[in-house]
């Protein structure tokens, strides 16, 4: 897995709450059995006029102007602004892979959906929690300023507005300690693989049926 | 001990480590795969030279991509068969405890597999790619949906890192009015708590009304419970649970089977027990629901009508119900029962089972669909679903009032295959998701249980089930 230690990145504003991960990789995509190229195919059917489906030269298709992440000033953005419950939906990981290779490494709004908030930590995407009135603050400041720019520090846990401003944020210690690594998860899971049998074993003889 | 409620049970009894900051290894007792969220963890699993770590956990079936029609041409879409023929490659090679592919007799829906089969027991800990597992809670199971990265590491490790949820009771007290089933009373719920609600709590569903629910109707709670936001949903064990697993086939037997009950019994929420957040509902205050918008949360029943963006003083709300008025093309104030529709969909995870059907059915007995429904379809979650419907004469019923009778798969609740709306086409459908291009590109999607579903397939718009049933 990438680290994550310290970006300073452009920022785009997506202002629309419950973001779905079909409306973030609609579901035609799915059919790949490869975890790459999915960034062209980022918010498939608010980005492009046509409808896309797997397979299609993207460069050709006919971009949406009054998509917000197709306006000039803001290509290149690493850094998402979200509303609320962004993420919401299945569990499919192809919406953090999407994210990840349109160019975004973090993501900041007032909540995300679970698992997809999870899947984010697996593909060193990190999914930044912050207060509402934060969150419209930082809208606004977007809004308001063209290559609008924030640092994220995963260290110290803060987000560095340009005026100064330091926003700190809450992560799990683990989940911190392994995207600051790049540390796969099973490798660490694998370090108690002795407890892990231990704990099959004793499951084994006192809930036999589970093991059928 | 202090009294414990049924997620903490679940919790505590699958616990194998925990990091400094509460992380813990859960271990995991089912993993169900299916096609579509599965191939990148089976690829990952051999570049890093890893194998399964306990095969007999694996249940395996292809339902997403599959199509429901003219099964002896196959699957025609190349990326679709290439995606269930690379689940049949990838189970042949590490194998499984049961494979459903493609055609045979058991295949269907993941979450109507598992639990018809008996492979989903209570007091398990079951995990799948795919968020609806929140289904396998109502046997009194710890249930999550994990995304590919976590397939992978519970093929590896038979174990998900997870942190510990805070605990949600929902207490439907009461009994529902006739006509009003599961399906109504999750929606009820969602429009309540919103799709938020439940972010970060494990919902337990409890009350008078949900144990009198069957095991079907526990299941279609539970299902939609990941719709309110939370990880998982569940219902305690009681007779209706044993009842429903005695005789299925990965069901213990004769002496295990005892114990196994004598255990499961233990698997409900002490009395007393504190949860983090109550929510009560009155069953009887639940009317037949419809939702209007592109969210779950985005419902009203058969009585109301469609809101206005000024009715919401949260500007970020208003303005989303604009856009999903704009995308459903409704004007606010419309009565919901003046909503004319285009096709309907009784099928998926939430609505497809034996029960779902029969409801459906007996609202459609002696009638037929109005002329503007273009497309009725009736999809049974499973292949035995399947066979018990047509032993019962139900598949007759529903090709006599016009609908077509399908063979098992997703199908149109995300149309990855053939089954799927036209760009603004309307639709009943009793699945669970209502986002844009859900059903199709363009397509337009409420969702309602099946008795309403069957109820606006014969009006040719949505109508109060109760006023139109036998
Ligand atoms: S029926 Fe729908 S919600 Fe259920 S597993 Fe299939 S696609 Fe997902």
């Amino acid at each position: 897995m990438r680290k994550f230690e310290k970006l300073d990145g452009l920022v785009a504003p997506l202002d629309r709450a419950n973001v779905d991960t079909d409306a973030i990789i609609p579901k035609q995509f799915l059919k790949s059995i490869k975890r790459s190229g999915f960034g062209p195919n980022a918010f498939d059917e608010w980005r492009y006029l046509d409808h896309g489906e797997p397979g299609m030269d993207n460069s050709k298709r006919v971009p949406n102007p009054d998509f917000v992440l197709n306006q000039p000033r803001y290509q290149g953005a690493s850094v998402l602004l979200t509303r609320e419950n962004f993420g919401c939906g299945s569990s499919r990981e192809h919406a953090p892979w999407a994210l990840e290779d349109y160019g975004f490494r973090a993501l900041i709004g007032p909540s995300f959906a679970d698992i997809f908030f999870n899947n984010c930590f697996k593909n060193g995407l990190l999914p930044i929690r912050l207060p509402a009135a934060e969150v419209e603050q930082l809208f606004l400041q977007c809004a308001g300023t063209d290559g609008y720019r924030l640092t994220v520090d995963l260290e110290s846990q803060t987000v560095t507005r340009p005026d100064g401003k330091v926003l700190s944020f809450e992560v799990d210690a683990f989940r911190k300690y392994c995207l600051l690594n790049g540390f796969d998860d099973i490798g660490l899971t694998l370090r108690h693989a002795d407890k892990i049998r231990d704990f099959e074993a004793q499951r084994r003889e006192t809930q036999p049926w589970l093991f059928a | 001990m202090a009294a414990q409620t049924l997620y903490e049970k679940l919790w505590n009894s699958h616990v194998v480590h925990v990091e400094e900051d509460g992380t813990a290894l859960l271990y995991i007792d089912r993993h169900l795969v299916h096609e579509v969220t599965s191939p990148q963890a089976f690829e990952g699993l051999k570049i890093a030279g890893r194998k399964p770590w306990r095969v007999s956990s694996i249940v395996a079936t292809a339902d997403h991509n599959t199509p429901t029609k003219d099964w002896d041409k196959g699957i025609e879409d190349p990326t679709s068969r290439q995606q269930v023929e690379t689940l049949d490659s990838n189970i042949r090679e590490v194998g499984a405890l049961a494979y459903f592919p493609f055609r045979d007799q058991r295949q269907g829906i993941v979450h109507v597999v598992g639990p018809e089969n008996g492979a989903t027991l209570p007091g398990m800990t079951v995990v799948c790619g795919d968020s609806h597992t929140s289904t396998h809670g109502a046997f009194g199971c710890l249930a999550h949906g994990i995304g590919t990265s976590e397939v992978e590491h519970v093929m590896a490790t038979q174990c998900l890192l997870q942190k510990k949820s805070k605990t949600l009771l929902v207490r439907v007290d009461g009994r529902l009015a006739k006509g009003v089933t599961a399906k109504d009373v999750v929606l009820y719920l969602i429009g309540v708590i919103g799709t938020a609600g439940g972010t970060g709590y494990a919902m337990e569903f409890g009350g008078e009304a949900v144990r009198a629910l069957s095991m079907e109707g526990r299941m279609t709670l539970c299902n939609m419970a990941i719709e309110a936001g939370a990880r998982a949903g569940m219902v305690g064990v009681d007779q209706n649970t044993i009842d429903y697993l005695r005789g299925k086939p990965f069901a213990p037997t004769g002496s295990v089977w005892d114990a196994a009950v004598a255990h499961w019994r233990t698997l409900v929420s002490d009395e007393g027990a504190q949860f983090d957040r109550v929510v009560v509902i009155d069953a009887a205050k639940i009317l037949p629901q419809v939702t209007w918008g592109t969210s779950p949360e985005m419902v009203t029943d058969i009585n109301g009508a469609v809101p206005a963006p000024e009715d919401f003083a949260d500007p970020v709300k208003a303005e989303g119900v604009a856009r999903a008025l704009q995308y459903m093309g409704l004007s606010p104030r419309t009565p919901m029962s003046k909503i004319a529709i285009d096709k309907v969909f009784i099928g998926s995870c939430t609505n497809s089972r034996i029960e779902d059907l029969r409801e459906a059915a007996h609202v459609l007995k002696g009638r037929h669909i109005a002329p503007n429904v273009k497309l009725a379809l009736a999809v049974p979650g499973s292949g035995l679903v399947k066979r018990q419907a047509e032993a019962e004469g139900l598949d007759k019923v529903f090709v006599a009032a016009g609908f077509e009778w399908r063979e098992p798969g997703c199908s149109m609740c995300l149309a990855m295959n053939a089954d799927r709306l036209e760009p603004g086409e309307r639709c009943a459908s009793t699945s669970n998701r209502n986002f844009e291009g859900r059903q199709g590109n363009g397509g337009r999607t409420h969702l309602v249980s099946p008795a309403m579903a069957a109820a606006a397939a014969v009006a040719g718009h949505f109508a109060d089930v109760r006023e139109i049933q036998n």
